[in-house]
């Protein structure tokens, strides 16, 4: 989960890092603060400077006016319901501090640029000096003199050294302490009189940690945060609906795609293989999902209804990996449920039928009764995907 | 032969009494691996498919001393299992358990490296070596991975616990047998990832050529290139890489967690681009693999 910048800002200011003075507001509140002012667009994402969501005002009027319009205009494809207004601040200097995991070396890394307020991975590759970096031990955490030693390693000397030290050891108990994956300070500002900034902050919380976060956890919970990205469509919605329907097993995770070919395919790293093999055989997938940890027939059932009611779809593919806890059987009797109810024939809609592993004599029982093409487990994944794709074009 | 484990290696599981853990307990022994005990706080003098309970590792190893821990408990225990069996000596941790923190995912790694420890997982249906042993829940019960599985020379590490068999059931039935098929977990941050279980096989006598199957995410593909470049290494790699219509969906989260991608890194292309130059085979069809391994073997 990321926080939203004001979010992220109250959280280092409870571990002793500067922010400006400043404070959130939403639609239809009262903006208790004196400009001149920074307004700031509330978003998950980057890059809102250029895209128009950061604006100053010198005055009450143009305040209100920016408010007003920053809730009203989408940046980068999100809507903003909450805008941030600080104090602006002279700066002098800008610094870019990131602590995140380096997932092969399986260790925290603190990363340290005095050029900050940039494209961090653009400069790291122009300039391949100008962005310092330091694995460390989670258990020994960062205390000041590794900042010390990562900042020196940039060329910074003097009081400034002490400083950053002492922030970059803050900023490392903000990450571990609040278990985030990625803390980023990007700018710190270094002020005309001489103070470090922290003008923005980009906090990613680990999602598996929130039941241990309760100041965190129910951030999450909150309605509204913002709204836009991408949109789930009705047909996803309801994909949803019918994978929260009972606890057993997953039936879900459907994107929807443009084509003609439904598809009920799992667990997910087939799910990936298949799709993808549809795609090479020239297939146009109607949808994505992810079926697997024996999801009740009730599931299956709804699922394959719900496919087969997408416009256009006549025909589906059944495709997973040799399952060992899934049953067989009853992805079977689920598809072949779900089909009569839509009144349709097994027969002529099922694709291809690949599922082979647990009580798969049982389920191939089953699909010989209702004559549906299936395949065991000598067929792969890409070559069921083919015969699947030639059926769909036949009618 | 296998690398990990063998036949003689005594197991120990964490967190037994869980349904699921009992269940692959079961599996387990069925398959042949010795299972010597067990442990759940609070409930020493149970048994588990006559498997004895403890209250701690101590009392279990007291009992008889085990080689490899299976983890199975809640996530947020995980770290202070782990811990545990690493005191106890413990040299070989299987961490079957989803959703574990990130942070506690390291630092029981870094606990781990001190004590010259192995980890597999987080997020892992464990290993199989066929024919000789199995760890964790890895193919099912034994019915089904003895038509899944064979004794043989190629060494299976899969992103995706599900595609561990699969990739072996093909090989199975194109007559091509495995030395040790390992679901590596599907967590960023795993104990032995791609290129820690390279380093294993490429040592193991009885390994001949390795398989890896990967999706969206992560930068460790770009690291194994680099080790294979940097070592001449021989033994053949042959690489398949699920998931490239998500290239196309930038931002997107797929079910498994290390499936996200942000821009070119981590993307499938990128991933395809760099493995090729390192002289690794990158299967573009699924069943590709058996040629490509009919060619290199």
């Amino acid at each position: 989960m990321r926080l939203l910048e004001h979010e992220a800002k109250q959280i280092l200011k409870k571990h002793s890092i500067p922010v400006p003075a400043g404070e959130a507001f939403s639609a239809g509140q009262k903006l208790t603060f004196s400009p001149p002012a920074v307004l700031k667009a509330q978003i998950p994402m980057g890059g809102r400077g250029k895209a128009g969501g950061i604006l100053t005002a010198q005055t009450p009027q143009e305040m209100r006016e920016h408010f007003e319009h920053l809730l009203a205009t989408p940046i980068r494809d999100y809507t903003a319901t909450k805008i941030l207004i600080e104090e602006p601040i002279e700066l002098r200097q800008e610094f870019y501090l990131a602590i995140t995991y380096d997932t092969a070396a399986k260790l925290p890394v603190a990363i340290f640029s005095p050029q900050g307020g940039v494209d961090i991975e653009a400069l790291a590759k122009e300039e391949p000096g100008a962005v310092v970096q330091m694995h460390f031990s989670p258990l020994r955490r960062f205390p000041s003199f590794l900042g010390r030693e990562l900042v020196s390693r940039a060329g910074v000397t003097g009081k400034l050294l002490i400083q950053l030290g002492a922030l970059f050891a803050r900023l490392a108990d903000v990450f571990l302490d609040c278990d985030a994956t990625l803390a980023e300070i990007n700018p710190l500002g270094l002020s005309t009189d001489g103070r470090l900034v922290a003008l923005d902050c980009h906090l990613d919380m680990d999602d598996d940690a929130l039941p241990r976060q309760p100041e965190i956890a129910p951030i999450e919970k909150e309605q509204g945060r913002f709204s836009g990205g991408r949109e789930v469509s009705d047909f996803e919605r309801r994909a949803q609906e019918i994978d929260s329907m009972d606890h057993r097993g997953v039936a879900g995770r459907v994107i929807e795609f443009p084509g003609n070919l439904g598809l009920i395919i799992g667990g997910g790293g087939a799910s990936l293989t298949a799709f993808d093999a549809v795609r090479q055989h020239g297939g146009q997938p109607a949808n994505y999902c992810e079926i697997g940890g024996n999801p009740s027939v009730f599931k299956v059932t709804e699922l394959t209804k719900h496919i087969l009611s997408k416009p256009g779809v006549k025909k589906i593919a059944v495709i997973m990996n040799v399952v060992s806890n899934t049953r067989v059987d009853l992805v079977a009797r689920g598809v072949i449920k779900g089909i009569l109810e839509s009144g349709r024939d097994p027969a002529k809609t099922v694709a291809v039928f690949r599922v082979p592993g647990a009580w798969e004599e049982e389920g191939f029982r089953l699909l010989d009764k209702y004559g549906v093409p299936y395949c065991d487990r000598t067929v792969s994944i890409d070559q069921a995907a083919g015969r699947a794709v030639s059926s769909a074009s036949v009618n | 032969m296998a690398i990990l484990a063998n036949s003689d290696t005594k197991v120990m599981v964490q967190g037994i009494t869980g349904r699921e853990a009992a269940s692959f307990t079961k599996d387990m022994q069925e398959y042949g691996t010795k299972v010597v005990t067990g442990v759940t706080p609070g409930k020493k003098g149970q048994s588990v498919y006559s498997v004895p309970v403890f209250d701690t590792v101590a009392q279990a190893m007291a009992h008889e001393a085990a080689d490899a821990a299976i983890i199975s408990v809640p996530p947020l225990m995980v770290k202070e299992a782990a811990l545990e069996s690493l005191m106890n000596g413990i040299k070989l941790l299987v961490i079957v358990t989803e959703r574990v923190p990130r942070r506690d995912t390291v630092e029981l790694l870094e606990l781990a490296r001190q004590e010259g420890a192995t980890v597999i997982g987080p997020n892992t249906l464990g290993l199989i070596s066929p024919g000789i042993v199995k760890l964790g829940m890895a193919g099912g019960p034994l019915e089904d991975v003895k038509k899944a599985y064979m004794p043989g020379k190629v060494g299976i590490a899969s992103r995706s616990g599900g595609m561990t068999t699969e990739i072996a059931n093909l090989l199975t039935t194109n007559g091509i047998g495995q030395s040790t098929c390992i679901s590596v977990g599907g967590d960023p941050v795993v104990g032995s990832n791609f290129l820690d279980l390279a380093e294993r096989f490429n040592q193991d006598p009885d390994t001949e050529a390795m398989v890896i199957f990967s999706e969206p995410g992560g930068v460790i593909e770009e690291k194994l290139a680099q080790w294979v470049i940097d070592n001449q290494v021989s033994m053949p790699i042959v690489a398949f890489i699920a998931g490239r219509f998500v290239d196309d969906m930038p931002g997107m989260r797929f079910g498994h967690a290390a499936t996200i991608v942000e821009g070119e890194k981590g993307s499938t292309k990128s991933k395809i681009k760099v493995l090729e130059s390192s002289g690794i085979k990158v299967a573009h069809a699924f069943s590709d693999i058996v040629t490509i391994l009919r060619d290199v073997l």
